[in-house]
Protein backbone atom coordinates (compact mmCIF):
# COMPACT_ATOMS: atom_id res chain seq x y z
CA UNK A 1 0.00 0.00 0.00
CA UNK A 2 1.25 3.72 -0.89
CA UNK A 3 0.27 6.19 1.22
CA UNK A 4 1.06 10.16 1.11
CA UNK A 5 -0.35 13.30 0.36
CA UNK A 6 -1.67 14.61 -3.31
CA UNK A 7 0.35 17.43 -4.53
CA UNK A 8 -2.71 18.72 -7.90
CA UNK A 9 -1.10 19.99 -10.94
CA UNK A 10 -3.29 21.01 -13.96
CA UNK A 11 -3.05 19.68 -17.50
CA UNK A 12 -0.37 19.58 -20.03
CA UNK A 13 2.82 19.58 -17.30
CA UNK A 14 5.84 19.60 -19.50
CA UNK A 15 9.11 17.47 -19.56
CA UNK A 16 10.09 21.99 -19.33
CA UNK A 17 7.97 22.10 -15.84
CA UNK A 18 9.45 19.48 -14.73
CA UNK A 19 13.66 19.96 -15.54
CA UNK A 20 13.80 23.27 -17.89
CA UNK A 21 16.61 22.89 -20.44
CA UNK A 22 18.14 25.99 -18.55
CA UNK A 23 19.23 22.99 -16.43
CA UNK A 24 20.70 21.19 -18.50
CA UNK A 25 24.27 21.50 -16.52
CA UNK A 26 22.96 19.84 -13.42
CA UNK A 27 21.84 16.93 -15.70
CA UNK A 28 25.23 15.27 -14.42
CA UNK A 29 24.61 16.23 -11.05
CA UNK A 30 21.42 14.35 -10.74
CA UNK A 31 21.35 15.63 -6.20
CA UNK A 32 21.42 18.92 -7.47
CA UNK A 33 18.95 18.77 -10.45
CA UNK A 34 16.34 16.71 -8.25
CA UNK A 35 16.19 20.35 -5.65
CA UNK A 36 14.74 22.00 -8.55
CA UNK A 37 12.34 19.09 -9.33
CA UNK A 38 8.81 20.74 -10.88
CA UNK A 39 10.09 24.14 -10.63
CA UNK A 40 8.13 26.19 -12.94
CA UNK A 41 4.97 24.68 -11.80
CA UNK A 42 5.15 25.27 -8.39
CA UNK A 43 8.61 26.77 -7.05
CA UNK A 44 8.21 25.54 -3.65
CA UNK A 45 6.84 21.68 -4.40
CA UNK A 46 10.72 20.49 -4.07
CA UNK A 47 10.79 22.12 -0.18
CA UNK A 48 7.15 20.60 0.41
CA UNK A 49 6.91 17.41 -0.83
CA UNK A 50 7.35 14.15 1.61
CA UNK A 51 8.90 10.67 0.72
CA UNK A 52 5.30 9.01 -0.23
CA UNK A 53 3.52 11.65 -1.65
CA UNK A 54 1.68 11.17 -5.01
CA UNK A 55 2.18 14.11 -8.04
CA UNK A 56 -1.37 14.09 -9.67
CA UNK A 57 -1.64 15.65 -12.87
CA UNK A 58 -4.78 16.24 -15.64
CA UNK A 59 -4.68 15.43 -19.12
CA UNK A 60 -1.24 14.48 -21.01
CA UNK A 61 1.11 14.83 -18.06
CA UNK A 62 5.24 14.59 -19.02
CA UNK A 63 4.42 16.15 -23.02
CA UNK A 64 7.63 16.81 -24.32
CA UNK A 65 11.27 15.99 -24.48
CA UNK A 66 12.45 12.58 -23.82
CA UNK A 67 14.68 13.42 -20.99
CA UNK A 68 14.85 10.58 -18.52
CA UNK A 69 15.57 13.24 -15.76
CA UNK A 70 12.55 14.38 -15.41
CA UNK A 71 11.02 10.88 -14.47
CA UNK A 72 14.34 10.30 -12.70
CA UNK A 73 14.11 13.54 -10.21
CA UNK A 74 9.90 13.01 -9.39
CA UNK A 75 11.15 9.36 -8.17
CA UNK A 76 14.41 10.93 -6.38
CA UNK A 77 11.89 13.33 -4.82
CA UNK A 78 10.39 10.41 -3.05
CA UNK A 79 7.29 10.42 -5.16
CA UNK A 80 5.13 7.14 -4.71
CA UNK A 81 3.36 7.27 -7.87
CA UNK A 82 2.32 9.61 -10.68
CA UNK A 83 -1.72 9.93 -11.02
CA UNK A 84 -3.20 11.24 -14.09
CA UNK A 85 -6.16 11.09 -16.73
CA UNK A 86 -3.70 10.70 -18.94
CA UNK A 87 0.30 10.77 -19.68
CA UNK A 88 2.78 11.32 -23.02
CA UNK A 89 4.15 7.83 -23.94
CA UNK A 90 8.00 8.79 -23.85
CA UNK A 91 6.80 10.06 -20.46
CA UNK A 92 5.65 6.83 -19.53
CA UNK A 93 7.78 4.74 -20.83
CA UNK A 94 10.62 6.44 -19.09
CA UNK A 95 8.76 6.18 -15.89
CA UNK A 96 8.21 3.00 -15.59
CA UNK A 97 12.00 2.03 -16.71
CA UNK A 98 13.20 4.02 -13.68
CA UNK A 99 10.55 1.76 -11.40
CA UNK A 100 8.25 5.06 -10.65
CA UNK A 101 4.44 3.93 -11.28
CA UNK A 102 2.33 6.02 -13.62
CA UNK A 103 -1.28 5.38 -12.68
CA UNK A 104 -3.98 6.35 -15.12
CA UNK A 105 -7.21 7.35 -13.89
CA UNK A 106 -9.57 10.20 -13.32
CA UNK A 107 -8.26 12.70 -11.45
CA UNK A 108 -11.08 15.54 -11.27
CA UNK A 109 -11.78 14.02 -7.10
CA UNK A 110 -8.63 14.67 -6.22
CA UNK A 111 -7.70 17.98 -4.50
CA UNK A 112 -4.20 19.09 -3.49
CA UNK A 113 -3.31 18.32 -0.15
CA UNK A 114 -5.86 15.21 0.23
CA UNK A 115 -4.43 12.28 1.61
CA UNK A 116 -4.08 8.84 -0.80
CA UNK A 117 -3.66 5.42 -0.18
CA UNK A 118 -2.80 3.29 -3.34
CA UNK A 119 -3.81 -0.37 -3.35
CA UNK A 120 -1.05 -1.29 -6.41
CA UNK A 121 -2.38 -4.79 -7.02
CA UNK A 122 -5.82 -4.04 -6.00
CA UNK A 123 -5.82 -1.63 -8.56
CA UNK A 124 -7.74 1.20 -6.36
CA UNK A 125 -6.83 4.93 -5.14
CA UNK A 126 -8.90 5.39 -1.48
CA UNK A 127 -9.30 9.41 -0.80
CA UNK A 128 -8.66 9.21 2.96
CA UNK A 129 -9.54 12.70 2.93
CA UNK A 130 -12.82 12.70 0.70
CA UNK A 131 -13.73 9.26 1.51
CA UNK A 132 -13.81 8.36 -2.17
CA UNK A 133 -12.42 5.25 -3.87
CA UNK A 134 -11.25 5.39 -7.65
CA UNK A 135 -10.13 3.01 -9.78
CA UNK A 136 -6.89 3.12 -12.31
CA UNK A 137 -6.25 1.81 -15.71
CA UNK A 138 -4.42 -1.60 -14.89
CA UNK A 139 -0.55 -1.12 -16.40
CA UNK A 140 -0.05 -3.12 -19.39
CA UNK A 141 1.20 -6.64 -19.05
CA UNK A 142 4.64 -6.20 -19.99
CA UNK A 143 5.59 -3.18 -18.79
CA UNK A 144 4.36 -3.86 -15.85
CA UNK A 145 7.05 -7.01 -15.67
CA UNK A 146 9.75 -4.17 -16.22
CA UNK A 147 8.06 -2.31 -13.01
CA UNK A 148 7.71 -5.30 -10.92
CA UNK A 149 11.66 -5.73 -11.40
CA UNK A 150 12.12 -2.02 -10.59
CA UNK A 151 12.74 -0.87 -14.09
CA UNK A 152 14.83 -1.75 -17.24
CA UNK A 153 17.86 -2.17 -16.02
CA UNK A 154 17.26 -4.61 -13.31
CA UNK A 155 15.33 -6.57 -15.73
CA UNK A 156 17.56 -6.77 -18.50
CA UNK A 157 20.46 -7.17 -16.09
CA UNK A 158 18.22 -10.46 -14.54
CA UNK A 159 16.58 -11.75 -17.80
CA UNK A 160 19.35 -10.79 -20.28
CA UNK A 161 16.80 -10.24 -22.96
CA UNK A 162 13.56 -9.08 -23.45
CA UNK A 163 11.03 -11.88 -22.24
CA UNK A 164 7.66 -12.02 -24.09
CA UNK B 1 -9.20 -12.86 -43.53
CA UNK B 2 -5.99 -11.19 -43.10
CA UNK B 3 -5.84 -7.11 -43.65
CA UNK B 4 -3.31 -5.14 -44.93
CA UNK B 5 -0.65 -3.43 -43.29
CA UNK B 6 -0.02 0.22 -42.04
CA UNK B 7 3.55 1.45 -42.64
CA UNK B 8 4.00 0.66 -38.76
CA UNK B 9 2.92 -2.59 -39.21
CA UNK B 10 5.00 -3.00 -42.68
CA UNK B 11 8.21 -1.97 -40.72
CA UNK B 12 8.02 -3.60 -37.15
CA UNK B 13 6.96 -6.75 -38.95
CA UNK B 14 9.56 -6.60 -40.91
CA UNK B 15 12.09 -5.80 -38.56
CA UNK B 16 10.72 -7.93 -35.58
CA UNK B 17 10.70 -11.14 -38.16
CA UNK B 18 7.35 -11.93 -37.61
CA UNK B 19 3.77 -10.57 -38.47
CA UNK B 20 2.81 -7.76 -35.98
CA UNK B 21 -0.56 -5.82 -35.97
CA UNK B 22 -2.03 -3.02 -33.71
CA UNK B 23 -1.49 -3.53 -30.28
CA UNK B 24 1.17 -6.25 -30.49
CA UNK B 25 4.37 -6.08 -28.59
CA UNK B 26 7.03 -6.77 -30.74
CA UNK B 27 10.69 -7.12 -30.49
CA UNK B 28 12.47 -5.33 -33.19
CA UNK B 29 16.07 -4.97 -34.47
CA UNK B 30 17.35 -1.71 -34.46
CA UNK B 31 19.10 -0.45 -37.49
CA UNK B 32 20.14 2.99 -35.77
CA UNK B 33 20.32 4.27 -32.28
CA UNK B 34 21.62 7.63 -30.80
CA UNK B 35 21.80 10.11 -28.20
CA UNK B 36 22.53 13.86 -27.37
CA UNK B 37 24.26 15.45 -24.98
CA UNK B 38 21.49 16.41 -22.65
CA UNK B 39 20.65 12.80 -22.96
CA UNK B 40 23.65 11.08 -23.58
CA UNK B 41 25.31 11.08 -20.03
CA UNK B 42 22.92 9.49 -18.48
CA UNK B 43 22.63 6.65 -21.21
CA UNK B 44 26.46 6.21 -21.00
CA UNK B 45 26.06 5.79 -17.10
CA UNK B 46 22.85 3.15 -17.15
CA UNK B 47 25.03 1.23 -20.09
CA UNK B 48 28.03 1.15 -17.62
CA UNK B 49 26.28 0.64 -14.56
CA UNK B 50 24.20 -2.19 -16.19
CA UNK B 51 27.80 -4.01 -16.72
CA UNK B 52 27.39 -3.76 -20.76
CA UNK B 53 30.78 -2.99 -22.35
CA UNK B 54 29.96 -4.43 -25.84
CA UNK B 55 27.69 -2.01 -28.28
CA UNK B 56 25.84 -4.93 -30.25
CA UNK B 57 26.67 -2.16 -33.49
CA UNK B 58 29.19 0.44 -32.88
CA UNK B 59 28.87 1.57 -36.79
CA UNK B 60 25.44 2.46 -36.38
CA UNK B 61 25.37 4.09 -32.34
CA UNK B 62 25.83 7.72 -32.79
CA UNK B 63 26.81 9.97 -29.90
CA UNK B 64 25.86 14.04 -31.13
CA UNK B 65 27.23 16.66 -29.35
CA UNK B 66 24.18 19.43 -30.99
CA UNK B 67 22.46 20.70 -28.17
CA UNK B 68 24.81 22.64 -26.19
CA UNK B 69 27.07 23.64 -29.17
CA UNK B 70 29.89 25.06 -28.12
CA UNK B 71 28.90 24.33 -25.00
CA UNK B 72 27.98 27.72 -22.75
CA UNK B 73 29.00 25.89 -19.22
CA UNK B 74 31.98 23.55 -17.90
CA UNK B 75 29.49 21.19 -16.49
CA UNK B 76 28.25 20.88 -20.30
CA UNK B 77 31.54 20.82 -21.40
CA UNK B 78 32.51 17.96 -18.85
CA UNK B 79 29.52 16.04 -20.56
CA UNK B 80 31.37 16.28 -23.63
CA UNK B 81 33.87 15.07 -22.45
CA UNK B 82 32.65 12.24 -21.01
CA UNK B 83 30.71 11.75 -24.13
CA UNK B 84 33.89 11.83 -26.46
CA UNK B 85 35.64 9.04 -24.43
CA UNK B 86 32.85 6.79 -24.35
CA UNK B 87 32.95 7.27 -28.51
CA UNK B 88 37.00 6.38 -28.06
CA UNK B 89 36.48 3.45 -25.68
CA UNK B 90 33.50 1.59 -27.39
CA UNK B 91 34.30 2.50 -31.01
CA UNK B 92 31.13 4.36 -31.90
CA UNK B 93 30.31 7.17 -33.91
CA UNK B 94 30.74 10.80 -32.76
CA UNK B 95 29.37 13.42 -34.67
CA UNK B 96 30.86 16.05 -32.66
CA UNK B 97 30.01 20.29 -31.73
CA UNK B 98 29.28 21.97 -35.02
CA UNK B 99 28.96 18.94 -36.87
CA UNK B 100 24.44 19.80 -36.74
CA UNK B 101 21.00 18.58 -35.09
CA UNK B 102 21.18 15.19 -34.92
CA UNK B 103 18.20 14.67 -36.60
CA UNK B 104 18.95 16.88 -39.40
CA UNK B 105 22.41 14.49 -40.03
CA UNK B 106 20.24 11.38 -39.53
CA UNK B 107 18.07 12.75 -42.09
CA UNK B 108 21.28 13.78 -44.43
CA UNK B 109 23.35 10.70 -43.89
CA UNK B 110 21.48 7.87 -42.02
CA UNK B 111 18.08 7.11 -42.21
CA UNK B 112 16.59 4.58 -45.04
CA UNK B 113 13.37 3.98 -45.66
CA UNK B 114 12.15 0.96 -43.18
CA UNK B 115 14.90 1.49 -40.81
CA UNK B 116 13.61 0.91 -37.24
CA UNK B 117 15.58 4.19 -35.78
CA UNK B 118 15.51 5.04 -31.88
CA UNK B 119 17.23 7.96 -30.63
CA UNK B 120 17.52 9.77 -26.82
CA UNK B 121 15.49 12.62 -28.50
CA UNK B 122 12.05 13.03 -28.75
CA UNK B 123 11.96 14.90 -32.20
CA UNK B 124 13.88 11.34 -33.67
CA UNK B 125 10.69 11.20 -35.39
CA UNK B 126 11.90 13.69 -37.74
CA UNK B 127 13.22 10.65 -39.66
CA UNK B 128 9.65 9.49 -40.62
CA UNK B 129 9.56 12.00 -43.22
CA UNK B 130 12.18 9.39 -45.41
CA UNK B 131 9.82 6.18 -44.74
CA UNK B 132 11.83 5.17 -41.21
CA UNK B 133 9.89 4.29 -38.30
CA UNK B 134 11.64 6.57 -36.16
CA UNK B 135 10.81 7.63 -32.14
CA UNK B 136 12.21 8.78 -29.01
CA UNK B 137 12.98 7.27 -26.12
CA UNK B 138 15.06 8.08 -22.83
CA UNK B 139 18.18 7.23 -21.99
CA UNK B 140 17.94 4.02 -20.25
CA UNK B 141 16.07 2.64 -23.01
CA UNK B 142 19.01 3.54 -25.64
CA UNK B 143 21.40 2.51 -23.22
CA UNK B 144 19.72 -1.01 -23.70
CA UNK B 145 19.35 -0.86 -27.89
CA UNK B 146 23.32 0.10 -27.88
CA UNK B 147 23.93 -3.16 -26.19
CA UNK B 148 21.06 -5.06 -27.74
CA UNK B 149 20.32 -3.67 -31.07
CA UNK B 150 17.03 -4.04 -30.27
CA UNK B 151 14.24 -3.05 -28.59
CA UNK B 152 10.65 -3.61 -28.22
CA UNK B 153 7.73 -1.17 -29.22
CA UNK B 154 3.93 -1.99 -28.79
CA UNK B 155 2.80 -1.70 -32.56
CA UNK B 156 0.55 1.44 -32.87
CA UNK B 157 -2.72 1.98 -34.31
CA UNK B 158 -2.09 4.96 -37.27
CA UNK B 159 -4.43 7.57 -38.17
CA UNK B 160 -4.40 8.33 -42.06
CA UNK B 161 -4.12 11.97 -42.79
CA UNK B 162 -4.99 12.18 -46.43
CA UNK B 163 -3.53 15.28 -48.06
CA UNK B 164 -4.77 16.78 -51.32
CA UNK B 165 -3.93 19.56 -53.58
CA UNK B 166 -1.15 21.90 -53.19
CA UNK B 167 -0.06 24.77 -50.84
CA UNK B 168 -1.26 28.29 -51.59
CA UNK B 169 1.71 30.87 -51.87
CA UNK B 170 2.98 31.69 -48.57
CA UNK B 171 2.03 29.05 -47.14
CA UNK B 172 4.03 25.47 -46.27
CA UNK B 173 4.61 22.46 -44.98
CA UNK B 174 4.64 23.98 -40.91
CA UNK B 175 1.62 25.52 -41.45
CA UNK B 176 0.12 22.38 -42.38
CA UNK B 177 1.66 20.08 -38.73
CA UNK B 178 0.26 22.98 -37.02
CA UNK B 179 -2.72 23.15 -38.32
CA UNK B 180 -3.27 19.49 -38.00
CA UNK B 181 -1.90 19.75 -34.25
CA UNK B 182 -4.91 22.25 -33.52
CA UNK B 183 -7.07 20.37 -34.92
CA UNK B 184 -6.34 17.15 -32.89
CA UNK B 185 -4.68 18.32 -29.96
CA UNK B 186 -1.24 18.19 -28.31
CA UNK B 187 -2.70 14.63 -27.16
CA UNK B 188 -4.30 13.96 -30.00
CA UNK B 189 -2.42 11.18 -31.33
CA UNK B 190 -0.71 9.69 -28.45
CA UNK B 191 0.44 6.16 -28.43
CA UNK B 192 -0.51 6.75 -32.34
CA UNK B 193 0.95 6.41 -35.50
CA UNK B 194 0.45 9.41 -37.76
CA UNK B 195 0.65 8.01 -41.15
CA UNK B 196 0.46 10.52 -44.11
CA UNK B 197 -0.78 9.37 -47.75
CA UNK B 198 -3.01 10.96 -50.63
CA UNK B 199 -2.02 12.98 -53.92
CA UNK B 200 -0.94 15.91 -52.11
CA UNK B 201 2.34 14.14 -51.05
CA UNK B 202 3.29 13.95 -54.47
CA UNK B 203 4.27 17.53 -54.24
CA UNK B 204 5.42 17.49 -50.85
CA UNK B 205 9.39 17.07 -50.95
CA UNK B 206 11.20 14.92 -48.23
CA UNK B 207 12.57 18.83 -46.69
CA UNK B 208 8.93 19.57 -46.47
CA UNK B 209 7.74 15.82 -45.16
CA UNK B 210 10.65 16.13 -42.22
CA UNK B 211 9.15 19.44 -40.87
CA UNK B 212 6.18 17.39 -40.88
CA UNK B 213 7.27 14.35 -39.13
CA UNK B 214 9.27 16.41 -36.83
CA UNK B 215 6.23 17.58 -35.21
CA UNK B 216 4.44 14.73 -35.15
CA UNK B 217 5.59 14.16 -31.11
CA UNK B 218 3.74 17.68 -30.69
CA UNK B 219 0.37 15.68 -31.04
CA UNK B 220 1.24 12.75 -28.75
CA UNK B 221 2.47 10.68 -31.98
CA UNK B 222 4.87 8.22 -31.37
CA UNK B 223 5.99 8.31 -35.38
CA UNK B 224 4.89 10.39 -38.65
CA UNK B 225 5.26 8.18 -41.33
CA UNK B 226 5.14 8.98 -45.03
CA UNK B 227 5.75 6.40 -47.73
CA UNK B 228 9.29 6.22 -49.54
CA UNK B 229 8.75 7.66 -53.19
CA UNK B 230 9.92 9.31 -56.21
CA UNK B 231 10.68 12.37 -53.50
CA UNK B 232 12.75 10.24 -51.40
CA UNK B 233 14.83 8.65 -53.86
CA UNK B 234 15.64 12.33 -55.23
CA UNK B 235 16.34 13.10 -52.09
CA UNK B 236 18.28 10.30 -51.68
CA UNK B 237 20.20 11.17 -54.22
CA UNK B 238 21.07 14.23 -53.39
CA UNK B 239 23.09 13.70 -50.72
CA UNK B 240 24.53 10.67 -52.31
CA UNK B 241 22.56 7.93 -50.63
CA UNK B 242 20.77 6.62 -53.73
CA UNK B 243 21.67 3.02 -52.95
CA UNK B 244 19.70 3.36 -49.31
CA UNK B 245 16.63 3.89 -51.55
CA UNK B 246 13.97 1.36 -51.19
CA UNK B 247 10.15 2.06 -52.39
CA UNK B 248 7.84 1.44 -49.19
CA UNK B 249 3.50 2.14 -48.73
CA UNK B 250 1.33 0.85 -46.71
CA UNK B 251 -1.58 -2.04 -48.28
CA UNK B 252 -4.39 -0.77 -49.83
CA UNK B 253 -6.85 -2.65 -47.65
CA UNK B 254 -4.25 -1.72 -44.35
CA UNK B 255 -6.86 -0.71 -41.04
CA UNK B 256 -6.75 2.70 -39.77
CA UNK B 257 -8.12 3.86 -36.35
CA UNK B 258 -9.20 6.81 -37.98
CA UNK B 259 -9.23 9.35 -41.32
CA UNK B 260 -8.20 12.74 -42.01
CA UNK B 261 -8.60 14.68 -44.61
CA UNK B 262 -6.70 18.43 -45.26
CA UNK B 263 -7.07 20.17 -48.60
CA UNK B 264 -3.72 22.04 -49.13
CA UNK B 265 -4.98 24.68 -50.61
CA UNK B 266 -7.28 25.67 -47.96
CA UNK B 267 -4.76 25.87 -45.39
CA UNK B 268 -3.39 29.76 -44.45
CA UNK B 269 -0.53 30.70 -42.33
CA UNK B 270 -0.76 29.05 -38.62
CA UNK B 271 0.75 30.33 -35.47
CA UNK B 272 1.04 28.65 -31.94
CA UNK B 273 0.29 30.78 -29.24
CA UNK B 274 2.43 30.41 -25.60
CA UNK B 275 2.58 28.01 -23.75
CA UNK B 276 1.02 24.79 -25.99
CA UNK B 277 1.49 23.73 -29.69
CA UNK B 278 -2.14 23.07 -30.15
CA UNK B 279 -3.03 26.66 -29.03
CA UNK B 280 -2.83 27.74 -33.16
CA UNK B 281 -4.47 30.46 -34.78
CA UNK B 282 -4.05 31.77 -38.66
CA UNK B 283 -1.02 34.44 -38.33
CA UNK B 284 -3.78 37.35 -39.40
CA UNK B 285 -5.38 36.85 -36.46
CA UNK B 286 -2.27 37.77 -34.28
CA UNK B 287 -1.46 40.46 -36.41
CA UNK B 288 0.24 43.58 -34.53
CA UNK B 289 1.39 41.34 -31.75
CA UNK B 290 5.12 42.84 -31.24
CA UNK B 291 7.84 40.68 -31.46
CA UNK B 292 11.67 40.91 -29.49
CA UNK B 293 13.17 38.15 -31.40
CA UNK B 294 12.58 35.87 -34.14
CA UNK B 295 14.30 32.80 -34.39
CA UNK B 296 15.01 30.62 -37.96
CA UNK B 297 16.26 27.12 -37.71
CA UNK B 298 16.85 24.05 -35.55
CA UNK B 299 15.37 20.70 -36.38
CA UNK B 300 12.28 21.75 -37.88
CA UNK B 301 12.63 24.38 -40.07
CA UNK B 302 16.84 24.97 -40.36
CA UNK B 303 17.41 23.29 -43.99
CA UNK B 304 18.77 24.82 -47.03
CA UNK B 305 14.51 25.41 -47.79
CA UNK B 306 14.36 27.42 -44.68
CA UNK B 307 17.20 29.85 -45.25
CA UNK B 308 16.28 30.27 -49.36
CA UNK B 309 12.66 31.22 -47.88
CA UNK B 310 14.27 33.35 -45.51
CA UNK B 311 16.61 34.92 -47.68
CA UNK B 312 13.70 35.79 -50.50
CA UNK B 313 11.42 37.66 -47.81
CA UNK B 314 14.51 39.35 -46.41
CA UNK B 315 15.95 40.62 -49.46
CA UNK B 316 16.62 44.22 -49.53
CA UNK B 317 14.97 44.56 -46.15
CA UNK B 318 16.22 44.78 -43.11
CA UNK B 319 15.09 43.26 -39.88
CA UNK B 320 12.79 45.65 -37.22
CA UNK B 321 15.19 48.07 -35.48
CA UNK B 322 13.70 46.25 -32.02
CA UNK B 323 13.61 42.52 -32.93
CA UNK B 324 16.67 40.22 -32.92
CA UNK B 325 17.04 38.16 -35.93
CA UNK B 326 18.67 34.68 -35.46
CA UNK B 327 19.33 32.10 -37.88
CA UNK B 328 20.79 28.67 -37.04
CA UNK B 329 21.52 26.23 -40.37
CA UNK B 330 20.82 22.74 -38.81
CA UNK B 331 24.23 21.19 -40.80
CA UNK B 332 27.31 22.15 -42.11
CA UNK B 333 25.99 21.10 -45.65
CA UNK B 334 23.07 23.38 -45.05
CA UNK B 335 25.15 26.07 -44.43
CA UNK B 336 28.03 25.97 -46.84
CA UNK B 337 25.16 25.35 -49.60
CA UNK B 338 23.51 28.14 -47.79
CA UNK B 339 26.99 30.42 -48.02
CA UNK B 340 27.50 29.08 -51.96
CA UNK B 341 23.70 29.81 -52.83
CA UNK B 342 24.28 33.78 -51.12
CA UNK B 343 21.90 33.14 -48.86
CA UNK B 344 24.08 33.91 -45.88
CA UNK B 345 25.05 37.08 -47.20
CA UNK B 346 21.66 38.45 -47.84
CA UNK B 347 20.22 37.30 -44.07
CA UNK B 348 23.31 39.43 -42.22
CA UNK B 349 22.71 42.07 -44.48
CA UNK B 350 19.28 42.00 -43.37
CA UNK B 351 21.10 42.13 -39.68
CA UNK B 352 20.50 38.56 -39.00
CA UNK B 353 22.72 36.58 -36.29
CA UNK B 354 23.89 33.36 -38.10
CA UNK B 355 24.60 30.62 -35.06
CA UNK B 356 26.73 27.34 -35.59
CA UNK B 357 25.19 24.26 -36.81
CA UNK B 358 23.56 22.98 -33.85
CA UNK B 359 19.73 23.45 -31.71
CA UNK B 360 20.93 26.65 -30.91
CA UNK B 361 18.13 28.86 -28.40
CA UNK B 362 15.22 26.11 -28.91
CA UNK B 363 15.57 24.76 -25.34
CA UNK B 364 16.60 27.67 -23.59
CA UNK B 365 20.43 26.86 -23.08
CA UNK B 366 22.12 29.72 -24.61
CA UNK B 367 22.34 31.85 -27.45
CA UNK B 368 18.77 33.26 -27.36
CA UNK B 369 17.29 32.78 -24.08
CA UNK B 370 14.43 35.72 -23.42
CA UNK B 371 14.26 37.89 -21.01
CA UNK B 372 11.02 38.54 -18.73
CA UNK B 373 7.85 39.01 -20.87
CA UNK B 374 9.57 39.06 -23.59
CA UNK B 375 8.16 37.37 -27.12
CA UNK B 376 10.03 35.44 -29.34
CA UNK B 377 8.40 34.14 -32.66
CA UNK B 378 10.58 30.69 -33.46
CA UNK B 379 10.64 28.40 -36.32
CA UNK B 380 10.89 25.38 -33.52
CA UNK B 381 8.59 22.74 -32.36
CA UNK B 382 7.92 23.87 -28.89
CA UNK B 383 6.76 26.67 -26.86
CA UNK B 384 6.23 25.61 -23.94
CA UNK B 385 6.60 27.61 -20.61
CA UNK B 386 10.24 27.75 -19.86
CA UNK B 387 11.24 26.19 -22.92
CA UNK B 388 13.59 29.05 -24.14
CA UNK B 389 15.21 29.53 -20.80
CA UNK B 390 12.53 31.72 -18.95
CA UNK B 391 9.18 30.64 -17.53
CA UNK B 392 8.48 34.53 -17.49
CA UNK B 393 8.85 34.37 -21.80
CA UNK B 394 6.65 33.75 -24.32
CA UNK B 395 6.86 31.46 -27.24
CA UNK B 396 5.06 31.62 -30.40
CA UNK B 397 5.28 28.83 -33.37
CA UNK B 398 5.09 29.33 -37.24
CA UNK B 399 6.81 28.77 -40.60
CA UNK B 400 10.14 30.13 -41.96
CA UNK B 401 8.54 32.88 -44.04
CA UNK B 402 5.76 34.22 -41.06
CA UNK B 403 9.10 34.51 -38.83
CA UNK B 404 10.91 36.22 -41.80
CA UNK B 405 7.79 38.81 -42.63
CA UNK B 406 7.64 39.36 -38.88
CA UNK B 407 11.27 40.16 -38.10
CA UNK B 408 10.71 42.61 -40.91
CA UNK B 409 7.58 44.44 -39.43
CA UNK B 410 8.80 43.76 -35.77
CA UNK B 411 5.00 42.34 -35.12
CA UNK B 412 3.54 39.16 -35.86
CA UNK B 413 2.48 39.32 -40.09
CA UNK B 414 0.98 37.13 -42.53
CA UNK B 415 4.12 36.38 -44.97
CA UNK B 416 1.48 36.65 -48.27
CA UNK B 417 1.82 40.39 -47.33
CA UNK B 418 5.39 40.58 -48.62
CA UNK B 419 5.43 37.55 -50.78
Amino acid sequence: MLKGRAFKFGDNISTDHIVPGRLAHLRSNLPELARHVLEDADPEFACKVKPGDFVVGGSNFGLGSSREHAPLVIKMAGVSAVLAKSVARIFFRNAINRGLPVLICDTDSINDGDELEVDMSGGTIKNMTSGRTITFKPIPDFMLSILNEGGIMPYIKKHGDFKL
Amino acid sequence: MQVGSTLAEKILSARSGSVRKAGDIAIAAVDLAFVQDTTGPLAVRAFREAGFCELANPEKTVLFLDHAAPSPSWQLSNDHMSMRSFARETGCVLSDVGEGVCHQVVAERLARPGDVIVGADSHTVTAGGLGAFATGMGSSDIAVAFALGKTWFRVPESILITLAGKFCKGVYAKDLILYLIGRIGADGATYKALEFGGSGIAGMPVTDRLTVANMAVEAGAKVGLFPSDELTYQYLKAVGREADYKPLAADSDAEYLERIEIDLSALEPMVSKPHTVDNTVTASQLEGVKVDQVVIGTCTNGRLQDMEIAAAILKGRRRHPQTRLIVGPASPLVLREAIRKGYIDTLIAAGAIILPPGCGPCLGLHQGALGDDEICLSTANRNFKGRMGNPRGHIYLASTATAAASAVAGKITDPREVL
